[in-house]
């Protein structure tokens, strides 16, 4: 399977410092959850937030009525529609960055005004849009602005060209047509923005390990903007490495091949041999699966949108206890020499679980609001997000001990000569 | 819902296959198929039965991984899905549904329903890269004006996403329509030129090598294809084919 932890949690395990790992994107476009079966959260992309408005209903009973199926969203008037985004927002709108507007989405949801069957989701409406493009098309053609079926068809033309694929893929997994009727969205984890650290050469502290792209925590700080990972793919491995690279390697240009029979090699080969060997004797009673679904929930609901001091500790501890649970319980099936993907997994998720729990220890280690990463301890009286410049300008760096528990931290100081800090502001 | 399933299992690449029957309870229409054969795969773990293995990644449309030949379809009876896409609601409860791999000589099963598709890999290092200017004063790419048409087209052909649909459908198992995507996509841009020749010609002994069929116009490959690629691609590599012939 794939996975994008791995080769990080590896090199973490043997010296390269890992930093940030509490820092997230929440992305606040995908579709909602439909039920525990699922694998997936479809991402619907940012763009559509340009053309989208999004909103739920104004009072909680009609957002009753609309979860029980007894009221269709296109029959609500516009009055009892809330725009929460542009009623708190009016200077940006619908178009706040993502752990704004994911948040936002959660506030609304939290208090009972969300939609969809589970309550947890809002709308993404276009009705808008496709009134407002179709009336532009039909007076650039010299046709009747006020014919609504024209301008409605002229508008969803457009709506189409632009986002015709999104719709259509939506429409696949909801059963909804988006034209028609509002889409729905919710917010899920989309990125992680910590990563093996690395210095300016991209070299992470193991002396000849370079880590590249997503795998890094270089670029994006607390926060992460659309397309950035692309940028950073192209920025790392197109202008930066290549130069970087070749002066480590200039020193060790008459070293020669390295042969595989030194004890590093065997250590590492016994290593991966025994883990394989427990999992297959191993008589337990879970799958894989169980343990990577009860996993994602513990992140999700105690180091997802909102944190605090008490559920990261007990994210911790749960975590810790799963792990344990995991290496006594797991069950894989097969053999170790047959083409075998629950022990692929397994390998994968026994990482995660190590992950997990640093990741809840840095989010508490970090009593501030920054970013992605959202402490409810630190906000201002409008439950905006409140840093704490003075104490937590640092790039927290953890280096592996053993347990997850015992990770050592290293605060590595931001320091700004060319700007000043400043507090962002959507109002 | 509740469903029979029909599944081919083979152990390995050498091991004879054959269908096997289960039944599986509680499909919500709003599963995908994937997530289905997931709960089917906790099921048989869970009886002590060996799971069923299948590739899949992105879950999203566009990794290509998943395969599956689902009732004499590859990705099944929705049109423009890959089976990750394909939800339950495109079935009926207590209907029988069939789950081959795709077949053809040059994707040997690996084990039950995932097959060995690095041929098209193979395919694509033969001739899928362009040749870009690295010294630092490289050309932004939209001062070169590139017609609407041509640039529509030239998009329209990158959404292939190689899942090997084609191959799967064709009665020759062809992947003429892979490859003159990857052909297209390439030769209608101005980036795509420097190699143009050679491109075409290596990609196209590539695929006969690999042991893909010819393609004889029947076109199933453009009906099953989950992102719609057009036949008219196979014509442009043919003119892009001839042409290279003729001047190489």
């Amino acid at each position: 399977m794939g996975s994008n932890v791995t080769a990080a949690w590896k090199i973490h395990r043997q010296g390269a410092y890992f930093a940030n790992p509490c820092f997230t994107q929440i992305h606040p476009t995908c579709i909602p959850v439909s039920g525990d079966h699922q694998s997936k959260l479809t991402l619907m992309s940012e763009s559509l937030r340009n053309d989208g408005r999004i909103w739920v209903p104004k009072k909680k009973e009609d957002a009753v009525a609309i979860r029980e199926g007894k009221l269709k969203p296109i029959d609500l008037a516009e009055e009892d529609r809330d725009y929460y985004l542009e009623r708190r927002y009016p200077a940006f709108g619908n178009l706040v960055p993502r752990d704004v507007a994911s948040r936002a989405a959660k506030e609304r949801c939290d208090e009972g005004y969300g939609v969809n069957t589970t309550g947890e989701a809002v709308f993404l409406d276009f009705a808008d849009a496709i009134i407002r493009y179709g009336k532009e098309k039909a007076h650039i053609k010299g046709l009747d602005e006020n014919d609504l079926s024209l301008v409605q068809k002229l508008g969803k033309e457009i709506i189409k060209a632009k986002y015709g694929n999104l719709f259509q893929m939506y429409e696949k997994i909801v059963d909804q047509n988006p034209y028609e009727t509002p889409m729905m969205i919710y917010p899920a984890v989309h990125y992680t923005m910590g990563g093996i650290w690395v210095d300016y050469n991209l070299m992470t502290t193991i002396p000849g390990c370079f880590a590249i792209g997503e795998a890094n925590f270089s670029d994006h700080g607390a926060n992460r903007l659309g397309a950035s990972a692309l940028m950073q793919g192209l920025a790392d491995g197109y202008f930066v490495l290549p130069y970087t690279i070749g002066d480590y390697l200039a020193d060790d240009i008459r070293t020669g091949p390295i042969s595989t029979n030194l004890p590093e090699f065997e250590q590492a080969e016994q290593r991966v041999q025994a883990q394989i060997d427990a999992f297959m004797s191993n008589k337990g009673t879970k799958t894989v699966d169980y343990f990577h679904r009860k996993l994602g929930k513990i992140i999700w609901n105690k180091c997802g949108m909102s944190r605090n001091a008490t559920g990261l500790n007990e994210a911790i501890q749960e975590v810790k206890a799963l792990r344990e649970e995991f290496y006594k319980d797991v069950f894989v099936p097969g053999t170790s020499d047959s083409f075998n993907e629950p022990l692929a997994k397994a390998l994968r998720v026994a990482d995660f679980l190590e992950l997990g729990e640093l990741f809840a220890k840095d989010a508490l280690e970090r009593a501030e609001s920054c970013g992605g990463h959202f402490r409810e301890e630190s906000q201002t009286p409008e439950g905006e997000a409140l840093r704490d410049d003075a104490n937590f300008t640092f790039v927290s760096a953890w280096e592996y001990k053993g347990e997850p528990s015992e990770a050592k931290l290293h605060k590595e100081p931001l320091n700004y000569e060319n700007i000043e800090l400043k507090t962002r502001s959507y109002k | 819902m509740k469903l029979t399933l029909k599944i081919w299992r083979q152990e390995n690449a050498t091991a004879k296959g054959s269908m096997h029957t289960y039944s599986i309870d509680d499909v919500s229409p709003d599963m995908s198929f994937l997530e289905m054969m997931d709960v089917l795969n906790e099921q048989l773990m869970q009886q002590g039965v060996d799971p069923v293995a299948f590739d899949h990644d992105c879950r999203e449309g566009i990794c290509g991984a998943c395969s599956m030949f689902i009732n004499g379809e590859p990705h099944g009876p929705d049109r423009l899905v890959t089976t990750c896409q394909l939800h339950m609601r495109k079935f009926k409860d207590g209907d029988t549904i069939h789950i081959e791999p795709f077949r053809a000589k040059p994707f040997p099963v690996i084990k039950d329903l995932v097959v060995d598709r690095s041929a098209f890999d193979r395919i694509q290092h033969a001739g899928g890269f362009v040749s870009v200017n690295t010294s630092g004063n490289t050309q932004d790419a939209n001062a070169i004006p590139i017609e609407k048409t041509n640039a529509d087209k030239a998009f329209d052909a990158a959404a292939c996403i190689g899942c090997g649909a084609c191959v799967a459908s064709c009665k020759n198992a062809s992947a003429m329509l892979f490859v003159s995507a990857k052909v297209s996509q390439y030769a209608l841009l101005p980036q795509g030129q420097v190699e143009a020749t050679d491109r075409v010609l290596n990609m196209v002994k590539q695929m006969d090598e690999e042991g893909f069929g010819n393609c004889t116009n029947t076109g199933a490959c453009e009906v099953e294809c989950p992102k719609g690629i057009s036949l008219e691609n196979i014509a442009r590599m043919n003119r892009e084919y001839l042409s290279a012939k003729v001047s190489g």
